[in-house]
């Protein structure tokens, strides 16, 4: 082989090398993105209801129940506008309470409640996720105008 | 008075690292010698008042001066005195102090060691430096004072935040910063490179080492901050693809493709515009993943900043150094001569092949990591990117890539035919084909065809790389040559890449994870383990409170081990804290967290079962130990003390 074959070989082969993971890459993409969607937006039918979401608002007051001799807890995440019952079974986060902002990865069920996978919630207890803080700010807007 | 001199140090620093970045540069364009020798003087000065600044800023800590605003908010008189110090790089504007502390000992360490390169070329390194500097300085000054004063001066302190409050924590901002401040020294030997004009084998030499030990201390505080993940943040994962983390990676991905291209750039003086562009996306790398840290627009707990002025400028910082290089590249980078070609079946084009990789898996990471901050940016809506996206975007380039490492240690330079590569492979290959598939299947009873692909190839990697190695430790007759230290750091650096592999795919496939409900009393089977939750009580910590349990493990009708996880609300800072108990082993870790109380004496748990778990930062540490061995190659030092010879010689002969 010449050196310019040998080239066009390497070259060729990085091409598709390239092509080949920028497309499986762009698939794994589209597939694992998570959309944000408030209380009012997923009350509004804005929300997917065949793929995982993230949903934020605040753990309304008094609405944490647990269901005897089980993992599972059912509470109401709420944005002031709307409210959305949620319902997880497993281990919480340490920071998880009432009236303290949330954010739960999961799935529509039938009924508009949701079924959390995951419950994410930080650790600092002043803390708001931004995207709840401008979710709230926008539903007081919207009840105030 | 004290802190006011610590500020005062700084403004010192900030007038000398200007000299630094302006006199040493302009000589170097006149060719002024009196003007390049303010270089080391001025870094070494700039040293001794960031230092002092830093000594002040501890002793504030040390002497609960609630009179500073920063040490107010972030340290308590009750806060044991480890933690103090470890407090003072807790929070934003003490983390960019230790930042400037790092780069300035880095540009000392510059001084030193470049005292036998040229000397115009020594100066505009450290005039690079000192840009780097000036901006960070500015930086602190102007939007994150450390010193500022609270008045009144507050009676207690608002405490360190509680998952600071940790042993794993002391370390890993310091060495991770070592790391990532540590690229700016192969960034400006390549702008220094890009100024001359002139870019020889010798450049390669000198950066070499500087890239090699930054990389080292990346990858020791990468690790650390995962091990710390693991066991503090309460829930056993190792790594959560948070962007976080990612800012630490994605350098750590560029400078891991810069020592591979410097290797081919010094051995055979092609690659050289590509290793210029690798040693600027490194460090770029760096600042933008201080910027993402430390701009407050990502959440997490590395988030301190939430002023968006920091942001503005941090952003502008990036842009300001990113942008001037790349457009400095742009104009010169077609001025390095670049002697010769090579073939496709030699150790050029494996290291080509690897630069690919790496550069493919850093730019997924990238696109993944800003892709959800863009569309927030523009009001698009707010996404995020899950783990799954990540794991695959890095398997894709990762798998091949190690495939190719063990075949790519025993290929020569310039080229070689494939039947002697083939010959030699044949046993590696054999054995970790035969290991890996049988291993897995007899140990844990069934594996993924994915599990066996990770197993096989972790092995195939560990086997190749220790193929030489024990040539010379067990045939010493029939030896060839004895291999050089940057040789056995080479193989001993890509079998910590086995050994990872091989702990992240078993812990992965193999891992057992419960979520439970028990009372005291209860006794249940997780794996081959038997626990007994035996009781539950409050205790007191220095400065905490904590609900502990207390679990038997049995296996069989042996005892194991007693663990005891707490749940721990800190006194000052008043939110609950997991401290997960862990009984820690090479062959597996047990892991146990108390969640929360369900009622009738009723409590959540999660139980994990990690095989292998510890080889990951194993893994991580053998790399590290393997750049070790490499810096300390004669090579960078005795040809360093021979140019010295023949320069003093030379200036001998001229007196």
């Amino acid at each position: 082989m010449t050196a310019r074959q040998n080239r066009m070989i390497l070259i060729g082969l990085v091409v598709t090398g390239v092509t080949v993971s920028a497309f499986l890459a762009l698939q794994a993409f589209e597939e694992n993105l998570l959309f944000f969607f408030s209380p009012a937006q997923v009350a509004a039918g804005e929300a997917p209801t065949d793929r995982t979401f993230r949903l934020g608002g605040m753990v309304l007051e008094d609405s944490i129940n647990r269901e005897i001799g089980s993992l599972t807890l059912n509470f109401i995440v709420t944005d002031y506008t709307a409210s959305i019952p949620v319902s997880y079974t497993g281990v919480l986060p340490d920071l998880f309470a009432e009236n303290q902002g949330v954010v739960a990865r999961g799935t529509l069920d039938n009924q508009g409640g949701f079924i959390a996978e995951e419950i994410l919630a930080k650790h600092d207890e002043n803390y708001m996720p931004p995207e709840v803080a401008e979710a709230l700010a926008l539903s007081e807007g919207s009840q105030t105008p | 008075m004290i802190p006011e001199i610590g500020q005062f140090a700084l403004i010192l620093a900030l007038g000398l690292a200007f000299i630094q970045a302006i006199i040493p540069l302009l000589g170097a364009m006149w060719s002024r010698e009196d003007l390049t020798a303010i270089a080391r003087p001025a870094a070494t000065g700039q040293f001794v008042f960031v230092m002092a600044a830093f000594v002040v800023l501890c002793h504030a800590f040390l002497n609960d001066d609630f009179s500073v605003l920063y040490v107010a908010t972030n340290s308590n008189s009750a806060l044991p005195t480890p933690y103090k110090i470890a407090a003072v790089w807790g929070a934003h504007e003490g983390s960019l102090l230790l930042w400037i502390l790092i780069l300035s000992t880095w540009t000392l360490a510059v001084t030193v060691g470049s005292r036998s390169l040229p000397h115009e070329f020594a100066a505009r390194v450290l005039g690079v430096l000192g840009i780097v500097s000036v901006g960070m300085l500015l930086f602190t000054l102007l939007t994150s004072n450390p010193f500022e004063r609270f008045f009144p001066a507050a009676l207690e302190g608002n405490d360190l935040n509680p998952l600071l409050q940790d042993p794993g924590l002391v370390m890993h901002p310091p060495i991770l910063y070592a790391g990532y401040v540590g690229l700016a020294v192969p960034f400006a030997f390549a702008i220094a490179a890009l100024l001359t004009g002139k870019l020889s084998q010798d450049w390669a030499r000198w950066t070499r080492p500087w890239t090699t030990a930054s990389w080292m201390f990346l990858t020791v505080g990468i690790a650390l901050g995962s091990w710390w993940a693991y066991y503090e943040l309460g829930w056993g994962g190792w790594w959560f693809w948070d962007p976080v983390e990612n800012a630490s990676f994605m350098p750590w991905l560029a400078g891991t493709a810069l020592i591979h291209s410097l290797a081919v750039t010094e051995r055979r003086g092609i690659f050289k515009s590509w290793t210029l562009l690798l040693a600027i996306a490194a460090f770029s790398l760096s600042l933008l993943g201080t910027f993402l840290v430390r701009s407050g627009i990502l959440v997490s707990v590395h988030a301190f900043a939430s002023d968006p002025e920091r942001g503005l400028f941090i952003l502008l910082l990036l842009g300001a150094i990113t942008g001037g290089s790349l457009t400095l590249y742009a104009f010169r980078a077609r001025y390095l001569t670049v002697e010769g070609g090579f073939r496709l079946v030699s150790r050029e084009s494996f290291l080509l092949m690897n630069n690919i990789l790496l550069v493919v898996a850093t730019a997924a990471v990238l696109f993944g990591t800003l892709y959800p901050l863009f569309l927030d940016a523009l009001g698009m809506g707010k996404i995020s990117v899950g783990p799954p996206y990540f794991n695959a975007v890095f398997l894709i380039p990762m798998l091949p890539l190690a495939v190719l490492v063990g075949m790519g240690m025993h290929t020569t330079w310039l080229r070689m035919s494939g039947e002697p590569l083939r010959k030699r492979l044949l046993f590696p290959a054999g054995i970790a084909l035969m290991i890996g598939i049988i291993f897995p299947l007899i140990i844990f009873g069934q594996a993924s065809a994915l599990t066996l692909v990770g197993v096989v190839t972790a092995l195939w990697v560990i086997a190749s790389s220790l193929l030489e190695p024990a040539k010379r430790l067990f045939q010493k007759n029939r030896s060839p040559m004895p291999l050089t230290r940057g040789q056995w750091g080479m193989y001993l650096a890509h079998m910590g890449v086995g050994v990872f592999i091989l702990g992240a795919t078993v812990t992965s496939s193999y891992n057992i994870e419960t979520d439970s409900r028990a009372v005291p009393g209860d006794r249940w089977q997780v794996g081959e383990y038997e626990l007994y939750f035996r009781d539950i009580r409050r205790i007191e910590g220095v400065n905490y409170e904590a609900t502990e349990g207390e679990f038997e493990v049995w296996e069989g009708d042996q005892l194991v081990t007693i663990l005891r996880p707490q749940k721990r609300v800190y006194r000052v800072q008043t939110s609950p804290m997991t401290e997960a108990a862990i009984d820690v082993g090479w062959g597996r870790d047990l892991f146990i967290a108390l969640g929360d109380p369900l009622g009738d004496g009723a409590w959540s748990l999660r139980v994990q079962i990690k095989p292998l778990i510890r080889f990951i930062w194993l893994g991580a540490l053998i790399m590290a130990f393997g750049g070790l061995l490499a810096i300390m190659d004669p090579r960078y030092r005795v040809k360093r003390t021979q140019e010295k010879d023949a320069i003093s010689k030379q200036s001998l002969e001229t007196a």
